[in-house]
């Protein structure tokens, strides 16, 4: 019987822990919430524990953090605009760069798969692209304004350039660098959820997408290029996304995370409900219309809304949640 | 005040009698689950930030709008502003949020929403009230939840 097995919570926040980001070997991840610290975690035996505190890095509710792909930074996205880089090249974690821009609430920022490029997103409706220029330098590369309403995730393509960013008005958005101009542009709208798309994951080959939303289902997507065999029709030399697949029925509350572990394909997400749900893809299922199982249910998984899923990236099956309870879980899962 | 109230001439009601006490209420074995009443007289005294009334003088909350599901452990509270297209209706909702937030346990899922038909802007105030990130955030500006406290001050 596939099941999710808790190996442990962990207390150390004060009030809703937005969000957890594990380091890209797995063996540290860092949290963060509305006390405006950002803790990082990490194994002492059989237990995790706290080994750092970063403090005085943000004046409000920290809503993002994110490993860089070498491990060696950590971004951090907060409600009072700001963007923060913190790296131990002095021997402690010290924030060395803030990234200033955003009229408003930072909330969510990711690194590009090279390292060498964060996209950060906001309520001003707005997504930039910073290019990391040098040692604690940081530039901005582009300003999108193609939202028209608050923008709550970004996520990067597993291996290109291609940036997706999910909204308040209920669309998500692809994004790519035009290699002629260097200008960054929208290449795809994806409209479908009915209401706020609040988190977006891509499959480990980046041509497929999954989206969760207020509308309490979770979409899949599929890219189309341009000559494809099925005979989508592509104009412009933009691949098409097409919704696939949705699953409806399954959340009773908004989704806040969606999850796809590259290893295992496995689909977790992080509900209103408090539920962590895990999917899986049928083995026949047809790559134009595919069909995912529920395979896990964890009720009551936290005592409040969950905020935020993270395989580990190993792939070892392990899983963390945070919530608005306070608590961060790590969970096993087998099958 | 240095603006005119939306509406300068709002209906004024009588307000409701107390919650009548019954021997029940007094026996310990008895579980007392939350009922409409209960909410009702969480928020029947906010205040409206306009006027020197509360909102159950304004009949912007009624007992018979607010629902209460103690297995589901929900909460729905719709609320009626005195004109469609009240600018104050965020704030009338937010109010009554950040009360329920602060009264009851944590286990309850909230929903705060204006009553079908009753606001111009139905749809994007509902929306605004439902998203807790963007209520999070409303919550850490000082200015906002000073209005917001004096609103509930009178609770």
């Amino acid at each position: 019987m596939p099941n999710l097995e808790l190996l442990q919570t962990l207390s150390g926040h004060k009030g809703i822990v937005w969000n957890v980001s594990w380091h890209p070997q797995g063996k540290i991840f860092a949290s963060c919430g509305e006390d405006k610290t950002i803790k990082l975690w990490s194994k002492e035996g059989q237990d995790w524990t706290i080994k750092t505190v970063l403090v005085d890095g943000h004046q409000r509710t920290i809503r993002e953090v994110a490993w860089s792909p070498c491990g060696n930074y950590l971004a951090s996205a907060s409600f009072d605009a700001t963007t923060a880089i913190w790296d131990k090249k002095s021997g402690q974690f010290e924030c060395n760069a803030t990234l200033e821009g955003h009229e408003n609430e930072v909330k969510s920022v990711a690194w590009s798969p090279s390292g060498q490029l964060l996209a950060t997103c906001g309520r001003d409706k707005s997504v930039w692209v910073w290019e990391v220029a040098g040692d604690d330098e940081y530039e901005c590369e582009s300003v999108l304004n193609v939202h028209n309403q608050d923008v709550k995730k970004v996520a990067w393509h597993p291996s290109l350039d291609i940036l997706a960013s999910a909204s308040y008005d209920n669309t998500v958005k692809l994004y790519k660098e035009d290699p002629a101009d260097n200008d960054w542009s929208c290449i795809a709208t994806l409209q479908s959820h009915e209401s706020t798309v609040w988190s977006l994951t891509f499959d480990k080959t980046g041509e497929r997408l999954a989206t969760c939303s207020d509308d309490r289902t979770v979409k899949i997507w599929k890219e189309y290029k341009p000559n494809n065999q099925e005979g989508v029709i592509v104009t412009d030399r933009e691949s098409v996304w097409k919704c696939v697949c949705t699953l409806s029925g399954y959340h009773t509350r908004c989704i806040y995370d969606v999850a796809w572990c590259h290893h295992t394909g496995l689909l977790a997400t992080a509900s209103g409900d408090d539920i962590i749900r895990i999917f899986k893809e049928s083995e026949d299922s047809d790559p134009n219309a595919p069909t995912f199982e529920l395979i896990c249910t964890k009720l009551n998984a936290h005592s409040q809304d969950v905020n935020c899923v993270k395989w580990n990236p190993t792939g070892n099956k392990e899983l963390l949640s945070c919530s608005d309870d306070g608590e961060i879980k790590i969970w096993n899962f087998s099958e | 005040m240095t603006k005119l109230a939306d509406n300068v001439n709002p209906n004024v009601y009588d307000k409701g009698s107390e919650r009548e006490k019954t021997s029940e209420d007094y026996n310990e074995d008895i579980e007392d689950l939350f009922d409409e009443r209960e909410i009702f007289d969480l928020i029947r005294n906010i205040n409206d930030p306009e006027h020197p009334l509360t909102l159950e003088e304004l009949r912007v909350v009624e007992e018979s709008n607010i629902k209460v599901d103690n297995k589901d452990n929900t909460v729905v509270v719709s609320f009626t502003p005195t004109i469609p297209h009240c600018s104050m209706a965020t704030l009338i909702g937010l109010s009554i949020r950040v009360r329920l937030l602060r009264a009851l346990p944590s286990r309850f899922k909230v929903t705060v929403e204006v009553s079908e038909g009753s606001h111009v802007s139905e749809h994007a105030v509902n929306k605004q009230l439902a998203d807790k990130e963007r209520i999070a955030a409303a919550l850490e500006n000082k200015n906002l939840v000073q209005i917001i406290n004096q609103c509930i001050a009178t609770v």
